[in-house]
């Protein structure tokens, strides 16, 4: 599946810097952005490209993330091609002005740094700064490595830009585990790059004397629930595009990421567990050694989180006999937000157990023996031995 | 100089609009847009203006228009212009019109931003001082004694006990290349300065007093001789900032402050005490400003 087809500059860098590679491959006109820890490198990144000449932008270095993305906001509805990035506590700033950048459809490509949000303060990972978000109408994508991170930064902006989809789009990557450390990436080839992806020319919305409009009116109850029906279909037209440009991307480029899931040794599995972020690598190499000890498991990488592959999700899960469902959030009084939406996904379509599992919250360390732990109940579930809905694994007071 | 009869007849903010009968806001809107012609693009916060002039699906702008949100304005017109002189249309016109509440308070972050980066925008804040479009509540620009719907008049308190910011002030500590005030009551020196505005590059900021008949108690024929009254007074100076130097465009008549303040619903239970706190504030306020003249010769 990872065989490369072309061979281009492989260097050793972090994901923060292979984000902001991505983006400089695609060339937006403007960035705007506010620094926060671990999203800082690429900020940095973006000035250095600019000061040296390598990216010919404006680099509006605004006072808060509120009006980092007001000025892509405005940019992007003027007619430009824009990027911002950011995490935690300044996604949750922002979180006012992402409605209106899907609202008014615009195809703002953003990676977020997954970052846990106060209280308590902390800079590690956590994916409860993004999941909040899940409702803003942006499509979402969790990065498993520094090369998807790339990969996904180009590919974001061709299924956002797309007619049918014309949203914007979050591509996530977790704090320091790929933010802040570095992998062999696949740095690509400007010229594949720009035939992959065309210059961005809005079609329907612009600011243009020449050709007046009205961008972001006052609306009565006349109008916004078509408004509202317009951006889930939307959402529900990225499925496909998701699907085209995965195909499209992996013929040009070599990798194949499987679209809105991917999954690995899930043929004749038994049990499987479904996991995003980072710690899909980690769960890959438990696969193998319980399947080494011919114990029959699988694994699904939720790529995308919007929108939520309901039925490949039902596809890949025929034939189990029980599913677990990990989160690096939690909705409290509920439960992980990937396992609150897989049951709703799959109620009605199958009668497996569906559990879900807690670990990782604030960055704690997920070890191969808390997936490995997850793996032994979902195979005693699978026997018909009783566990409760929620696990939270490697928790303090809390019986394993 | 321009007067109000040399102005295009072509109007740019047009009838059809919903403001009330007298609005200050739209009088700004019409005479600005007159100035600034076709070749701009207009910004809009959440305010009375949003709403009165464009609830979908009209609209009574004749320029390309958008609207993000309240506290943003002055980095979405930034944005506007930069996308603008990054596809070739640097001859653009950008103008965000934004209210006393969108400026001097949840916007001033953003507006602080944007002047400090000196982006290439025209900033109006028409002042009605108080936010208007959610029902008349206080904002920091609201002057002393004001009755605001935040600002009750109670047995314990009466009004608004702090007096108006002094955004220009604010906006002067940004040395940006231009920062007036204006007067709908004085649109010969409003267009003068919007002129002006509109010549310059970088960050040019304009306050322009807007009566309201519907939060200052006032009868709708009396707006534009409340906003006469108001520099008569001395309540409200018309100053410029340009290029270092600052300038007091009219010296008051000084005449007493409690006929503008009679004339006025939102006035009308202050006491002898009140309106003698707000002749001394004039009185400091004039002081204030003739020194500032020397500084900034
Ligand atoms: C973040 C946010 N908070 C509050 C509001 C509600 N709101 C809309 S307009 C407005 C007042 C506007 O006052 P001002 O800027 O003075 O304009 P005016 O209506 O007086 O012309 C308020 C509080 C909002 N839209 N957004
Ligand atoms: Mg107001």
């Amino acid at each position: 599946m990872m065989q490369m087809k072309t061979q281009t500059e492989k260097k050793v860098v972090t994901g923060d810097y292979a984000a902001a590679h991505g983006a400089l491959l695609a060339r937006p006109k403007l960035i705007a952005a506010y620094p926060i820890t671990p999203q800082t490198f690429i900020v940095e990144h973006m000035s250095e490209f600019i000061a040296d000449g390598k990216l010919d932008a404006d680099y509006m270095a605004v006072e808060s993330e509120h009006s980092a993305m007001s000025a892509c906001i405005a940019a992007e509805a003027t007619g430009v091609r824009t990027y911002t990035a950011t995490s935690s506590q300044g996604l949750a700033l922002m979180h006012e002005t992402l409605f209106v950048a899907a609202g008014l459809h615009l195809p703002i490509v953003m990676p977020v740094v997954n970052r846990t949000l106060a209280a308590p303060i902390g800079i590690w990972c956590e994916h409860n700064d993004t999941m909040p978000q899940r409702d803003t109408g942006w499509l979402q994508v969790y990065c498993e490595d520094n090369q998807e991170v790339l990969d996904m930064v180009i590919q974001a902006y061709k299924i956002a830009e797309d007619e049918r989809v014309l949203l914007p789009i979050m591509v996530n990557l977790d704090a320091f585990i790929l933010s802040h450390t570095v992998e062999p990436v696949d740095l690509l080839d400007q010229k594949m790059v720009d035939a992959f992806l065309p210059p961005y020319k809005p079609k329907h919305a612009y600011l243009d004397p020449s050709d007046p409009m009205v961008v972001g009116s006052f609306a009565p109850p006349e109008y916004i629930m078509e408004a509202r029906y317009q951006t889930e279909m939307s959402m529900q037209a990225a499925r496909e595009v998701i699907g085209e440009v995965t195909e499209e991307f992996a013929d040009k480029f070599g990798r194949d990421y499987g679209g809105l899931i991917d999954t690995y040794r899930m043929d004749d599995a038994e049990v499987a567990l479904m996991t995003l972020g980072t710690v899909t690598g980690t769960a890959r190499d438990v696969v193998d050694s319980f399947r080494a000890n011919g114990k029959k498991v699988g694994l699904i990488k939720l790529r995308f989180f919007r929108p939520f592959p309901a039925r490949e999700l039902i596809e890949a899960t025929k034939g189990l006999k029980a599913l677990g469902v990990y989160d690096r959030a939690i909705s409290f009084g509920s439960g992980g937000p990937s396992w609150i939406e897989t049951r709703h996904a799959l109620y009605g379509h199958t009668d497996i157990p569906v559990t879900g599992f807690l670990a990782g919250l604030g960055g704690r360390d997920v070890t191969p023996e808390n997936v490995g732990m997850m793996f032994d109940s979902l195979l005693g579930l699978a026997k018909g031995q009783g566990m409760p809905h929620v696990s939270w694994i490697g928790t303090r007071g809390v019986e394993p | 100089m321009t007067t109000v009869k040399e102005l295009p007849v072509q109007d740019y903010f047009t009838s059809g609009h919903t403001a009330c009968p007298g609005c200050g806001g739209a009088m700004v809107a019409r005479i600005a847009m007159k100035v600034f012609g076709p070749n701009t693009v207009v910004y809009h916060p959440a305010s009375c203006m949003l709403i009165f002039s464009s609830t979908y699906p009209n609209n009574a702008f004749k320029v390309p228009f958008l609207h993000v949100l309240f506290e943003n304005s002055a980095v979405c017109a930034a944005g506007i212009k930069r996308a603008l002189n990054r596809l070739g249309k640097s001859d653009v016109n950008v103008v965000a019109f934004a209210g006393d509440g969108g400026t001097a308070d949840i916007g001033l972050q953003a507006l602080s931003g944007a002047a400090e980066r000196n982006e290439d925008i025209i900033y109006i804040m028409y002042d009605n001082e108080a936010y208007m479009n959610t029902g008349i509540q206080r904002s920091s620009s609201t002057p002393f004694g004001a009755w605001t719907t935040t600002t009750p008049v109670g047995s314990v308190h009466a009004g608004k006990v702090e007096f108006k910011k002094d955004v220009p002030r604010i906006m002067m500590a940004h040395d940006v290349p231009y920062v007036a005030t204006a007067s709908i009551a004085y649109p010969t020196d409003f267009i003068k300065k919007l002129e002006k505005a509109k010549a310059k590059k970088g960050f040019r900021y304009l306050q322009v007093l807007a009566p309201c008949p519907t939060g200052w108690k006032a009868e709708s024929s009396k707006m534009v001789e409340l906003a006469r009254m108001a520099v008569e007074t001395g309540i409200w100076t018309l100053m410029e900032y340009e290029d270092g130097k600052y300038t007091v465009n009219r010296t008051p008549k000084f005449s007493p402050v409690q006929d503008y303040l009679k004339a006025q619903g939102r006035f009308k239970h202050l006491t002898p005490e009140d309106i003698k706190k707000i002749q001394d504030w004039v009185k400091s306020k004039w002081e204030k400003d003739k020194a500032l003249e020397q500084v900034y010769k």
